[in-house]
């Protein structure tokens, strides 16, 4: 992989079972994503967005094709190593948020750390300053359910993004949320890739998102239709 | 790690209180129920050793032999001196004399002629020394249906059945007509002092109970008894207790001959006891088994459900970046501390019960009718070693093994479902 190429995928196939048929969710995809680059995959429901951004997240694997991640061929990946990918390089945040009800914020965010085995004192000063980036330090002792939709998201960036990942995934990061709170988010994840050089890819259909994306790739049943500059600076 | 799992595991009722009650609540039940089931049995033994066999019988060899008859004529004799030896000999035992009788009962008219007549079975025993076991043993008060216990010679107690029918009531005159001990016609005349409910077909349509003195004096049977029945302190069957008292009983005798010389029978080698004890013992088992294996059952689904409900967060520490192993180790690890925490709780709350109904006993016949001989009117229960073992072990394996099955989908299904379910 050339400097600064994070992701490059090689004509990538994934095909799903269903009974005697089977259904064709990515066809020869052919992508590579450099070192902080704020890009996204658009394109209506069943395009195979999220199952480009499970491959890349090493939740799935290809059917045929390669896609390397970090220098690591995900395909070729064991559970225990693509566990171990995930931890150490890559942040997940989820269209429903997913924050664990029974923790307060800090201990979400802490969560991945804890999976590092990072010392306490490391793990508290990292799990604050993840909080001070999205403004919720002030919240940390809270639950998810005192939170807003859109404070419960930035708590969802701030597990992403505590542990310094090169490459964030957001799967349809705003759909829950308001157009206040999608452009507060937005505008946190720039501040972020700005500041951090992390890699942000996005699956989305929310022209919210879209106008911020640098880079838009649009997927059409599954192939690449378009690869083009986004509207965002 | 285990802090913040900890803390996972006290805040969320679903994942600790829900599970934690069940398992208590089923160990709980298992040990309480195997308890009861325990005590039950010992109940009826209890029941069966005070009414007829003793926890061991002494009678002659002679008597022995022919036991279901009631031979009066092999009787022992010189029994207070036997009575003084064996007190001596097995102070754990209380030692009670009785006379086992058959005979017809005569009921006069008023003009002293024969009004009606019935055959009745009956047991002597002594019923008024001041503070005697026999009233105890028997239960009398509990059964006693009108008049009340006999207090004076010549007094007895009738089946309220046979009563009626012979239309006696209390203060009512009989003569039994019956055999001496010698073998020739005994005629003594009885009042009815008051009847009882034996709960016993055959003893409601024939049963009596007398003194002891009295029907020695009508039986020519001075200073001598058909059997002599001992019985532990406790009132508690060891079946190896009483083999160590037959053993040293016999060892007595060893190598004596004369059928009139006293022999010794535990309670369950006495006719048909040993098949009751061995199919007491069969049903108690299978009970025991059915209620484990449902209980079980239930805990297991606990396990099983607990987890099921808790996909959506493995999804979430999958995509983390927990291994699966890890995910799933924990899940074990979380059941087990669920499953001693309940198990240990369960075992301590149902052998609490155990001990309880065991030392105390529940009284319930002011909630139960138709009380019968037979029947312990209060709740027994008795704790085993097993009592400490037959709930944990099930209730530490069912929840472990329940999340342990739920816990496997972890690895059969790809990350990306998981991750799909915690979406949904």
């Amino acid at each position: 992989m050339e400097n600064g190429t994070i992701i490059r995928t090689t004509d990538l196939v994934k095909i799903y079972p269903m009974g005697e048929q089977s259904i064709t969710a990515l066809q020869d995809v052919n992508l590579t994503f450099g070192r902080g680059e704020f890009a996204g995959l658009v394109g209506p429901s069943g395009s195979g967005k999220t199952t480009l951004l499970n491959i890349l997240g090493s939740l799935d694997a290809p059917t045929r094709g390669s896609a390397e991640v970090l220098g690591l061929r995900v395909e070729a990946l064991p559970h225990k190593k693509a566990a171990e990918l995930r931890n150490r390089h890559i942040g997940f945040i989820f269209q429903t948020f997913n924050l664990l009800p029974v923790y307060t914020v800090f201990e979400n965010v802490e969560f991945p750390l804890l999976l590092l085995g990072m010392a306490t004192a490391a793990r508290r000063k990292a799990v604050m300053d993840a909080l001070e980036w999205v403004h919720l330090a002030d919240r940390a002792k809270s639950r998810p359910n005192q939170l807003s939709g859109g404070q419960s998201q930035r708590v969802a960036i701030a597990r992403a993004v505590v542990k310094k990942p090169e490459l964030v995934l957001a799967d349809e990061p705003t759909a829950n949320l308001d157009a206040e709170n999608s452009h507060h988010i937005l505008h946190t994840m720039e501040n972020i890739n700005r500041e951090l050089r992390t890699t942000f890819l996005f699956s989305t259909h929310d022209d919210k998102v879209i106008g911020h994306l640098r880079r838009k790739i649009t997927l059409v049943d599954g192939r690449v239709a378009k690869d083009e500059p986004g509207a965002g600076r | 790690m285990i802090r913040f799992l900890l803390k996972g595991i006290l805040r969320d009722r679903g994942r600790s209180l829900f599970p934690l009650l069940v398992v208590t609540a089923g160990v709980f039940l298992t040990v309480a129920f195997y308890g009861y089931i325990l005590g039950m049995m010992n109940n009826m033994i209890r029941s069966n050793a005070n009414l007829r066999h003793g926890h061991v019988k002494v009678m002659t060899r002679a008597y022995a032999q022919d036991i279901a008859q009631v031979p009066n004529e092999l009787a022992l004799t010189g029994v207070a001196a036997l009575s003084d030896e064996l007190r001596t000999s097995y102070p754990d035992l209380d030692w009670v004399a009785r006379i086992p009788f058959g005979g017809l009962l005569d009921v006069p008219d008023d003009e002293g002629e024969t009004r009606i007549q019935a055959p009745v079975a009956g047991l002597a025993v002594d019923l008024r020394t001041s503070g005697g076991p026999e009233p105890g043993l028997l239960g009398l008060a509990k059964i006693l249906v009108r008049g009340r216990m006999p207090r004076v010679p010549g007094e007895l107690l009738m089946s309220d059945e046979l009563a009626r029918k012979l239309g006696l009531d209390i203060g009512g005159k009989a003569t039994l007509i019956t055999t001496t001990m010698a073998g020739s016609l005994a005629m003594a005349n009885f009042t009815v002092a008051g009847t009882i409910r034996f709960g016993i077909r055959a003893m409601d349509r024939t049963g009596l109970i007398a003194d002891l003195a009295d029907l020695r004096r009508a039986l020519d049977m001075d200073d001598a008894a058909g059997e002599v029945l001992g019985l532990f302190k406790d009132g508690i069957y060891r079946s190896d207790q009483a083999a160590a008292v037959l053993r040293s009983f016999e060892g007595r005798y060893a190598g004596r001959q004369g059928e009139f010389l006293p022999a010794m029978q535990t309670l369950a080698e006495q006719p048909g006891m040993d098949i009751i004890i061995g199919r007491m013992r069969y049903a108690t088992s299978a009970i025991v088994f059915i209620f484990l294996l449902a209980m079980s059952l239930v805990m297991w689904n606990a396990g099983l459900v607990g987890t099921l409900r808790r996909y959506g967060e493995f999804g979430l520490r999958l995509a983390i970046g927990e291994a699966k192993g890890h995910v799933y180790r924990t899940m074990l690890a979380e059941s087990l501390l669920i499953g001693v925490l309940g198990s240990t709780a369960g075992t301590v709350l149902g052998l609490s019960l155990s001990w309880y109904l065991q030392v105390h006993g529940i009284d319930v016949s002011s909630i139960m009718k138709n009380i019968t001989f037979l029947m312990d009117t209060v709740l027994h229960s008795k704790i085993t070693p097993l009592s400490f073992v037959i709930g944990f072990i099930p209730g530490l394996l069912a929840s472990l093994i329940g999340t342990a099955i739920a816990g496997r989908t972890i690895y059969k299904r790809q990350t990306a479902r998981l991750f799909k379910e915690l979406e949904s």
